[in-house]
This record gives C-alpha cells, sequence and structure tokens, in this order.
C-alpha cells in the first residue's frame, strides 16, 4: 500500500528524479525530496496559500495536488523567479514597497501574482484585489502586497 | 495533516476509469478529479480511502458542449474554464458571475464543476446553480448510464443520488431564454469562504411582469433547491421592490434553516431574506 513510486520532477527546468508514496503532496516532494524549500509549507489544507507554486502556467496550491499528478509537468517555485542577481520584477516590487515583513507568505503571494499576471497581464484592479484575497499574510496588513502587485504589474506589461 | 495511505489508479480512457471504480468502490474506492475538498478532507484524516480513482488523465473529460438547447459540462471541467463565458447565451455570463465566487483563484485551477457536484457541500454555488436551473445529472458506470434530474439528486449534506459505482460523467444545464435575467448573492464571513446562504434567480419579463421566475437557496439547508413559494410571488408581478421583498419573505418564512455553533437558525432565516432580496436587485443591473 505504500509502495513508493518512481516520478521525475520538473522543477524550474531541472529534473528531479525521485522515489514517492501516492500520498506525498507536490509540496512535500518539493521540499523534501528535491530540496527545494523555497516554497513554504502553512496550513496543508489550501487556506493559506503560503505553498502556491506554479503548475503548467497556472497558480495552484501544491498542498492540494499529489506529486504523482505533477510529474512531467512544468512546476516553477520562487527560485525560479530571479536570473541571476536580478529580480524579477515582482520580487523587486515586494522589496521596494514593503510587501514583506517575515516573509513566511511571500513566496505564496510572489508565485499567485506572478502566475495570475502572466495569464491575465491586463487584469483589473478589482480582480487583481479579489485575486490577492487567496493567501493570507500576518503582518502586512495587505496594503503593501497590493501596491507591490499593482506596481509590478505596470512593470511586467511593458 | 498528511494523508493516509492508498493506492491510486490512473485511467486514461472513461471505459477504463469506469471498470477500476467498479472494482475498488465496494473497498472503498473514491474518485479524484479537482481534488480540492477531498485531498484537505483527507488531510484532516477525515476520509481516508482505500483507493482513488485519479481521472486527470482521462482522455475527453474536460469537454464543454452546446447544442443550442442544453449545455454539457464534462467531468473534469474547471470552475477556471467559467472565468469567461463558455456559451454566447445570458447562461455563460451567469457561470462566470457564479464562478468567481467559488473559493480562490488558485482553487478554481484545479476544482472541477462535477466534483462539486458530486461532493454536494451544501454551500456549494454549482449546487446552487444545477438546483436553480433544473440540471440533469448524467452518471456512468459499467451497469450503464442514468440521467438524474435535481431535485432527485441532492439528498442532503454531502449525500448524493450517486451510487459508490458511479462517476458524475456530466452535468447538462439548458441554456437560457435569449432575455432572460439572472441575479446572484452569497454571504460570507471573509472573501472565498464557505457561503452561509446564497440565492441564485432567473426569469424573463413578459408583458411588463415577472415570467418563469426560477429562485434557488443554497447555503442554508442540507442541500440547495428552488423555493417554489417564492417564485409564486414573482410571477405576475411588476419587477421592483415590492415584488423582490415578497419573494424574500417568502424564502426566509419557509426555508428550514441548518444551525451550528456559529450560526442560529433565525440567523440564517435573516441572511436568507437579505440574499434572496440582493439576487434580484441586482438581476436587475
Amino acid at each position: 500500500m505504500t509502495d513508493k513510486t518512481n516520478i521525475t520532477l520538473t522543477i524550474n527546468g531541472h529534473d528531479h528524479a525521485i522515489a514517492v508514496e501516492p500520498r506525498r503532496t507536490l509540496v512535500d516532494a518539493i521540499r523534501e525530496d528535491c530540496g527545494q524549500t523555497g516554497t513554504h509549507i502553512g496550513c496543508e489544507h489550501g487556506i493559506c496559500g503560503a505553498c502556491t507554486v506554479i503548475v503548467d502556467g497556472e497558480p495552484v496550491r501544491s498542498c492540494l495536488m499529489f506529486a504523482v499528478q505533477a510529474a512531467h509537468k512544468q512546476i516553477r517555485t520562487v527560485e525560479g523567479l530571479a536570473s541571476g542577481d536580478t529580480l524579477h520584477p515582482m520580487q523587486q516590487a515586494f522589496m521596494d514597497h514593503h510587501g514583506l515583513q517575515c516573509g513566511f507568505c511571500t513566496p505564496g503571494f510572489l508565485m499567485l501574482a506572478v502566475g495570475v499576471l502572466e495569464r491575465n497581464p491586463d487584469i483589473s484592479d478589482d480582480d487583481l484585489l479579489d485575486v490577492l484575497s487567496s493567501n493570507l499574510c500576518r503582518c502586512t496588513g495587505y496594503q503593501g502586497i497590493i501596491k507591490a502587485v499593482r506596481a509590478a504589474a505596470i512593470e511586467m506589461r511593458k | 495533516m498528511k494523508p493516509a495511505p492508498f493506492i491510486r489508479h490512473v485511467p486514461k480512457t472513461l471505459d477504463e476509469a469506469l471498470k477500476i471504480l467498479a472494482q475498488v468502490a465496494p473497498e472503498d474506492g473514491r474518485v479524484l478529479a479537482g481534488g480540492q475538498s477531498l485531498v484537505p478532507i483527507m488531510a484532516f484524516r477525515l476520509a481516508k480511502p482505500a483507493h482513488l480513482v485519479d481521472i486527470n488523465e482521462v482522455e475527453n473529460l474536460d469537454k464543454i458542449g452546446n447544442d443550442g438547447k442544453i449545455l454539457r459540462i464534462g467531468a473534469r471541467v474547471r470552475h477556471g474554464a467559467f472565468h469567461t463565458s463558455v456559451v454566447d447565451n445570458p447562461l455563460g455570463a451567469l457561470l462566470t458571475f457564479v464562478a468567481r465566487h467559488i473559493a480562490h483563484y488558485p482553487i478554481r485551477m484545479r476544482g472541477t464543476f462535477c466534483g462539486s457536484l458530486a461532493h454536494a457541500d451544501p454551500a456549494s454555488e454549482w449546487c446552487l446553480t444545477a438546483a436553480t436551473l433544473d440540471a440533469t445529472m448524467v452518471a456512468k458506470s459499467t451497469r450503464g448510464e442514468r440521467a438524474i434530474k435535481a431535485v432527485d439528486y441532492f439528498e442532503g449534506i454531502m449525500s448524493t443520488a450517486l451510487a459508490e459505482d458511479e462517476l458524475l460523467a456530466e452535468v447538462h444545464l439548458p441554456l437560457l431564454a435569449a432575455e432572460a435575467k439572472f441575479g446572484f448573492n452569497e454571504f460570507s464571513r471573509r472573501a472565498g469562504d464557505f457561503a452561509m446562504s446564497a440565492s441564485l434567480v432567473t426569469y424573463t419579463i413578459k408583458n411588463g411582469k415577472i415570467a418563469g421566475a426560477h429562485v434557488g437557496v443554497g447555503g442554508a439547508e442540507p442541500s440547495p433547491r428552488r423555493i417554489a413559494e417564492a417564485e409564486a410571488a414573482l410571477n405576475g408581478q411588476a419587477p421592483g421592490d415590492e415584488a423582490f421583498r415578497a419573494a424574500a419573505e417568502a424564502a426566509a418564512s419557509v426555508i428550514e434553516p441548518l444551525e451550528d455553533h456559529q450560526t442560529t437558525g433565525e440567523y440564517r432565516r435573516d441572511l436568507v431574506r437579505a440574499v434572496v432580496r440582493r439576487a434580484l436587485e441586482n438581476s436587475q443591473q
């Protein structure tokens, strides 16, 4: 019943050959089996959004997918946002607009915002606010995050 | 917070999926579609299915069809598919409007329309939609196929007429009249949280009067349903505050509200009155 399956997870373009039980969640596999600890685990039942990653272009809760379901899909995590020493416009905007304090929720917010803006660059401010209600932050009061994402949205449209 | 062990089955065709389901259903086998309700329940170990039949790789389950009368929604059509209108009919706009109230964006990327119907949470927006619009549920198993009308489908909290070896293969929604109006409103404590009451209404106007009203209420009783008394209060009346308040009052007076430790029956009855009136008010915009 607990037999492990051999799968390959492709995270930020790198293949990770791992063996996991079917019940292994994607976020546990990303962190524990692939060693990519930038993605955080919060509530483990889909409420907080800390574990949000982009799978085949869609921002999803990686605690609500099993790792075996993500085999051979393109997974993107916070580690893949910056190119070299240059931060992604979303990361830079979070720094510039005080979009984080403790940083625990930040990887999830970054992947949520980047995932949605890549799919829908011209999203309205109202819709963006609705999107940002997906994730929880207990430090910032959200205003800094909203400012950061709106600023990054303008930057990403260029 | 980790799901209990299970055996995963990954059929590639519908026939294969139904065969496996027939085999494992008696041994606590379940269908895994989007997993946005089932996986949290497994994480809490409220569900410990021995087998999961994962339908995410089954071909052709993500299709939306329409023959000019009926919209057919396949077993793996995800909520996000309705972010833009799927049919050139007021039904398309209705589904788009309702969809944005379902949980949150990343959940809508994975969760499925039919999965929501199969799960049958009382607060589900899609269950309310199916009940209000008189949907037909198409259940398939190795024993054959049967169509279940919404009024016969919902049997209580997270309980439906589906047999354990049946897959909810399609849901059929009738298209609305070209001039149909619709309105939706729900109340929840937080953005994306479960609705404590919700209402969906549709109607047309004939000679200045409301005709063919459908008034659905969800989140208030064990299952969503149409409220005949509220519909009777609307049909034949001019649309406006007087008729809308009468319909809201009619719905509130006949509802048999769920109670829980946070919500008394009377509070929920008040919410029903409010969401029905607001749904009717926003149907005019």
